[in-house]
């Protein structure tokens, strides 16, 4: 920027239309992005929850009042007061605390299968949909079969088998979610495979496996962020659902769905065990969906250009 | 007399850098005629069209002094009302027949639809109707093509469905939005003849909207070019070859001519007076006024 | 440069299958110009697509610089005598990568260095110039996309390029310049082209012999001279020339 006229403000700089490095191009696409996510108000709600979940589980030793392990039987089933603040469960703990602990156990169930198994979903999908004939036949057989199956069950045949624990309970979860990652990566695959971009980086010589990563993958990979983002909140209610069961974070965790196992024997005199933690549950839950819906604004090449 | 006349229409998009015009005043009336638009991408032309069928969506706004179909304003009409419009007295046949056509009804029982949905009557009066529609635009084999999915039909044969379908109300006016790009040239031939029969035997108004001077110069009456949203120029068909803008003098220059080979062609100099300048307007009314 | 003898393409297998092409002959001399026309469907995009490898089921014999071709994959040497540009501009550009990365990599599969210079050439080349450098392909226009879809083709230094209906996707004023575009590059790098349009105007315009092409046979390979006096020998091409002509009142 050796001319005279003046120098861009940063925001004309970042929507520029002729950008003049490929830190500036990368950049501007980031920060549209970001203006189209700010439009949508409630999936910033939901990011705003969720970046509170974070801060949260990293602050949790010095934003707890209490250690969530500390019983006290004297204080047991105390209701909501200025001391306990969401009150005690049937040891004497503190729920307040216990929530803010067990958001770390929540976070990195979520984190962990977010990340096995769109990544499983999306090598078998695209493979798959790109090579056809019969790896095609062979994998998506393969899907058809873990489909069969309702998630949970499947689940907690794994668990039952590898034995209960947290990192069972998450290994299980994203055993059990990869097959319609497949699906979808295999369908988003199939539209572009025949694109004359595909066919014009075969003709400068580009082999399978760099059409895969290199021109395959970009356009598969927004769909699937889309997807993991609003199936988070299925994730979280199944990771309850086998803490719930038992089956997932053993006591004294403070895993949330077994928080709510517990508190369900005084669920009528002593609502507030159960029902704080299930509180938790769904507004976690909601803040995933709102902001896959933003995400969706954002990323999906189908919806939002016109 | 004037079927459709429209004075200064604006459609405007709101975006991050400001507002977005795609037409910017365009005024023009229609008598029982083929006019012309033409233009190239982003010159506002199909965007005109939309607008007068009712179909810019919002964000996009709609403004004008005057938009009325014989007499009576239609501009920015509630859904419900212009959606009797729409079908009944103004038709619109689009590029591509694959994307009008829904794939999974039959022809015959979309026309009869299409139909019903305008004129009511029984669906026995309406199959008949929709077996002389389809004969109208020379489908030799009309029982057959009412039971066949539109993926089983050629393209050219697609557009003219397209066409019967759009006919079977009687609409007063026809908006035709690149009718014939995706077809080869000899369908082509014979989809023009059927639009041009139909429009001189039901004295319709129709609209063409077309990015191919020559064939317009063949085809149409009069001629609109439009240019940035504007209409830059406008003239009867026959004398679009003396074009005075230098913009349709620019695009006539630039097309590869068999009888007349050149080393280079001569591109398109753009220049920014045409985006504001004078235009060059022989007569806004229809020069057809009792019809044709 | 080119000759195609006796070439066969057909999808798909017995009893649905196609057969695109049947027995097309025909020869392009280095440096010549060669058209390919007819209405869709007739096989004129299969064959091109033939040649470049981008179908297997095909037979005959296609020779590319004296050297034939097999069905199966095709060598590095081929890619960098053989490119091929698509019909729409719009499809055959990569909606996540810049300008640059799809430059950039076409460069480095063909095994060039000194990239940054060459990409700066080719912009150059093409007349879009450094600006466009870093762009995406939502950020340009039709005929600016074209023009980095030649310049990716031309990245490998091909000697024979091939056409796909490069502008028919475009504005009349944009093609021409395209159009011009095309006909400097082959002055100055020496190419030979072969170019399928369903436009005679331009196919008579742009090349020095022509193929006219019905239901994926060659009907008649004439000189651009005939066509342009109209002094075609089969019935099917003359009926082409005189619908290309525009429309007359029935």
């Amino acid at each position: 920027m050796n001319q005279a006229r003046p120098a861009p403000s940063r925001k004309e700089w970042l929507l520029s239309d002729a950008p003049q490095t490929r830190r500036q191009a990368r950049l501007g696409a980031l920060y549209q992005g970001w203006l189209t996510f700010r439009g949508n108000k409630l999936a910033m709600l939901g990011l705003i929850v969720l970046v509170g979940l974070i801060g949260m589980a990293i602050l949790a030793p010095w934003i707890a009042p209490q250690s969530p392990f500390a019983q006290n039987l004297a204080n047991r089933l105390q209701p909501p007061s200025s001391e306990h603040w969401l009150g005690t469960d049937a040891l004497g703990r503190d729920i307040l605390s216990r929530l803010i602990h067990g958001s770390r156990i929540t976070l990195f169930i979520v984190g962990t299968v977010a990340l096995i198994a769109p990544i499983i979903g999306l090598f078998i999908g695209t493979v798959a949909g790109f090579a056809g004939g019969w790896v095609d036949q062979v994998l998506m057989r393969i899907t058809d079969i873990f489909l069969a199956f309702p998630k949970l069950i499947l689940a907690l045949a794994f668990v039952a088998a590898l034995g209960p624990s947290i990192g069972n309970a998450v290994l299980a979860l994203a055993l059990t979610a990869w097959p319609p990652y497949a699906r979808l990566a295999r369908a988003e695959t199939l539209t572009v495979r025949n694109a004359d971009f595909i066919a014009a980086a075969r003709l400068q010589g580009a082999g399978p496996l760099r059409l895969l990563i290199r021109h395959v993958w970009p356009l598969c990979i927004s769909s699937l962020i889309v997807r993991v983002a609003l199936d988070m909140a299925g994730i979280i209610l199944s990771a309850a659902g086998l803490g719930f069961l038992g089956l997932g974070a053993q006591p004294p965790m403070p895993e949330w769905g077994a928080m709510i196992s517990d508190g369900r024997t005084y669920i009528l005199d002593f609502w507030w065990v159960a029902a704080m933690p299930g509180i938790a549950i769904f507004i976690v839950s909601m803040a995933f969906n709102l902001l896959g819906d933003g995400l969706r604004d954002v990323l999906d090449p189908k919806g939002a250009k016109e | 007399m004037t079927l459709l006349s429209v004075r200064n229409l604006r459609v405007t998009f709101p975006t991050r850098q400001g507002t977005f015009e795609a037409v910017r005043g365009v005024s023009f009336d229609l008598g029982r005629e083929r006019l012309g638009v033409v233009g190239e991408s982003g010159s506002g032309k199909s965007m005109t069209g939309r607008a007068i069928l009712g179909l810019v969506r919002p964000p996009g706004r709609v403004t004008a002094d005057r938009m009325a179909l014989e007499g009576q304003s239609i501009l920015n009409l509630p859904e419900r009302r212009m959606r009797k419009i729409r079908g009944r007295r103004i038709s619109m046949v689009m590029q591509d027949p694959k994307f009008s056509l829904n794939p999974v009804m039959t022809i015959g029982d979309q026309i009869v639809e299409a139909y019903r949905l305008h004129a009511g009557g029984n669906r026995a009066a309406a199959r008949q109707k929709a077996l002389d529609m389809l004969a109208a635009v020379q489908i030799r084999d009309p029982e057959r093509v009412m039971g066949a999915y539109p993926h089983e039909v050629s393209g050219g044969m697609g557009q003219r469905i397209m066409i019967a379908m759009m006919l079977a109300p009687d609409p007063e006016i026809l908006i035709a939005d690149e009718p014939t790009s995706a077809l080869d040239v000899s369908v082509r031939t014979e989809v023009l003849n059927i639009m041009d029969r139909l429009v001189r035997d039901r004295g319709m108004g129709l609209i063409f909207i077309s990015h191919d001077l020559n064939l317009v110069a063949q085809f149409c009456d009069r001629v609109l070019i439009m240019y940035a949203g504007r209409i830059v120029e406008t003239l009867a068909a026959r004398d679009l070859h003396q074009a005075r803008h230098p913009y349709t003098q620019g695009l006539l220059n630039s097309l590869p001519r068999l009888d007349a080979p050149v080393g280079r062609l001569p591109v398109l100099q753009r220049q920014d007076s045409w985006r504001n300048g004078d235009t060059i307007t022989e007569s806004l009314e229809t020069e057809f006024p009792g019809g044709l | 440069m080119l000759t195609v003898d006796h070439l066969n393409v057909w999808f798909g297998h017995h009893p649905d299958r196609v057969d695109a092409v049947q027995d097309a002959s025909f020869s392009v001399a280095q440096g010549e110009s060669f058209g390919l026309v007819g209405e869709s469907g007739s096989g004129k995009s299969t064959i091109l697509r033939a040649i470049a490898g981008l179908i297997d089921t095909w037979s005959g014999t296609i020779n590319v610089a004296g050297r034939p071709l097999t069905a199966r994959r095709r060598d590095r040497a081929f890619y960098k005598t053989v490119q091929m540009v698509f019909q729409d501009p719009y499809a055959s550009l990569h909606p996540r990568h810049s300008v640059d990365a799809v430059l950039s990599e076409t460069l480095r599969l063909q095994g060039m260095d000194d990239i940054d210079r060459r990409i700066a050439r080719l912009l150059d080349d093409v007349g879009l110039g450094r600006g466009f450098r870093f762009r995406y392909p939502h950020q340009l226009s039709g005929g600016q996309r074209q023009r980095v879809a030649i310049a990716r083709a031309l990245a490998a230094e091909p000697r024979l390029l091939l056409l796909d209906e490069p502008t028919s996707a475009l504005d009349v004023s944009v093609q021409a310049e395209i159009l011009n575009l095309l006909a400097d590059l082959r002055a100055e790098h020496g190419l030979t082209y072969v170019m399928v349009s369903h436009d005679l105007a331009v196919v008579g315009h742009m090349c020095d012999r022509l193929a006219v092409m019905q239901g994926g046979r060659i009907v008649e390979v004439m000189e651009v001279g005939a066509l342009r006096q109209g002094t075609a020998r089969q019935d099917y091409t003359r009926q082409l020339i005189a619908a290309s002509q525009g429309y007359a009142r029935a």
